[in-house]
């Protein structure tokens, strides 16, 4: 076992991190927004966005956690109670598995409904099911779902980031931004 | 001297019964072994669709194919785009208009062979108060007692003003709509 372990994340880690955070807000307002449109030009072009940006997050996110598994990132302060630090543990593996699971459900209602994707209109991405109705309405719902309990968990981990910062006064917040050069 | 009466009236009988067989005429369309489907495209992307309730007249003998007749009325409100809120759009006013327009019609004028099992149906296709001369290849199976006929043509949505508005022009959807069919119909 390794003894003296990274006090900081590599710049890839924190330019990935970044880089979806602002991808994923994105993608998420722009999909509660669509769905409630009239059908319109607009409304297929907004969709079609949806999808392009969405493979991206995904092939993103596999990127993330080849690198996530290949560089082991800071440990939480020792002074972390274990409760806390199982909870933060579970909310990151919460967020990885939706980061996972919602652009596969995307995928999956897409190829359900018949329309399938086409990533930046160039690239087919090959459909996993049969044209179903009653499974693309059901997936749709699951889509919906997972997309609310993302909602949910961002706000989590956004809102212990800053309780870290502004409670806690810890690095937790600080060591994940551009800036930060601290050494230790 | 009757026994001749009777083998020639035998042998009559037979002939006849052979030459039915030979001049069967295809005419009682099967709706439920028939299928109208289309596809688009959509941003590059295809997109399939079909109507659920058509009628047709057809009459087709394969020792006469260019005595062949065929129309067809298709009930645009039936449309299936695969999801609720583009069946309702496509029968509004930009679209088919199906208040106005509720059928599409087609009508063939002539029957070409091409050899083989394929032919060439030339015809009017009237949607939306417009019509347009089309030619629809298509192919004649012969399956037990029916005839299965498939083909393909393609026409293109802004000749029938089909997507007026915000949808007609062709970047999001496509003016070429390719129409599918397969006709089942059993002799008399």
């Amino acid at each position: 076992m390794k003894s003296a372990r990274n006090t900081t994340y590599t710049t890839t880690a924190k330019s990935l991190h970044w880089l979806m955070a602002v991808l994923l807000i994105g993608l998420l307002a722009l999909g509660f927004y669509m769905q409630g449109l009239r059908l319109s030009p607009e409304k297929l072009q907004l969709y079609a966005w949806h999808k392009w940006a969405g493979v991206t997050a995904f092939l993103l996110l596999l990127f993330r956690l080849a690198w996530r598994v290949t560089h082991i990132p800071p440990a939480l302060p020792a002074s972390m109670p274990k409760l806390m630090q199982f909870a933060a543990h579970a909310g990151h593996l919460a967020l990885y598995g939706l980061m996972l699971a919602i652009p596969l459900s995307g995928w999956l209602m897409s190829s359900a409904k018949g329309f399938q994707t086409v990533w930046f209109g160039v690239l087919p991405i090959p459909d996993l099911l049969d044209k179903n109705k009653e499974l693309g309405d059901l997936l749709q719902t699951v889509h919906m779902s997972l997309n609310l309990l993302f909602v949910v968990t961002i706000a989590g981990h956004v809102g212990a980031a800053l309780k870290h910062h502004l409670i806690d006064k810890d690095d937790i917040l600080t060591r994940m931004l551009p800036a930060h050069t601290k050494e230790h | 001297m009757k026994r001749i009466a009777l083998a020639t009236s035998f042998s009559l009988l037979a002939l006849s019964a052979s030459l039915a067989v030979h001049a069967v005429e295809y005419k009682q369309v099967q709706t439920a072994k028939s299928s109208i489907h289309f596809t688009y495209k959509q941003m590059g992307v295809a997109v399939d669709g079909k109507f659920k309730r058509f009628s047709s007249q057809l009459s087709f003998d394969p020792t006469r194919p260019t005595a062949a007749k065929a129309s067809f009325d298709v009930e645009l409100a039936s449309v299936d785009t695969g999801a609720p809120e583009g069946d309702e759009e496509v029968a509004g006013k930009p679209w088919f208009n199906t208040k106005a327009f509720p059928t599409a019609r087609f009508v063939s004028s002539s029957v070409k062979a091409l050899g083989g099992n394929r032919y060439e149906v030339a015809g009017q296709l009237s949607i939306k108060g417009k019509t347009q001369e089309v030619l629809v290849p298509a192919t004649f199976t012969a399956q037990g007692n029916s005839a299965v006929f498939d083909g393909s043509f393609t026409i293109r949505r802004a000749d029938f003003s089909i997507g007026e508005g915000s949808w007609a022009k062709f970047d999001i959807v496509a003016n070429d709509v390719l129409i599918k069919f397969r006709i089942t119909a059993a002799s008399q």
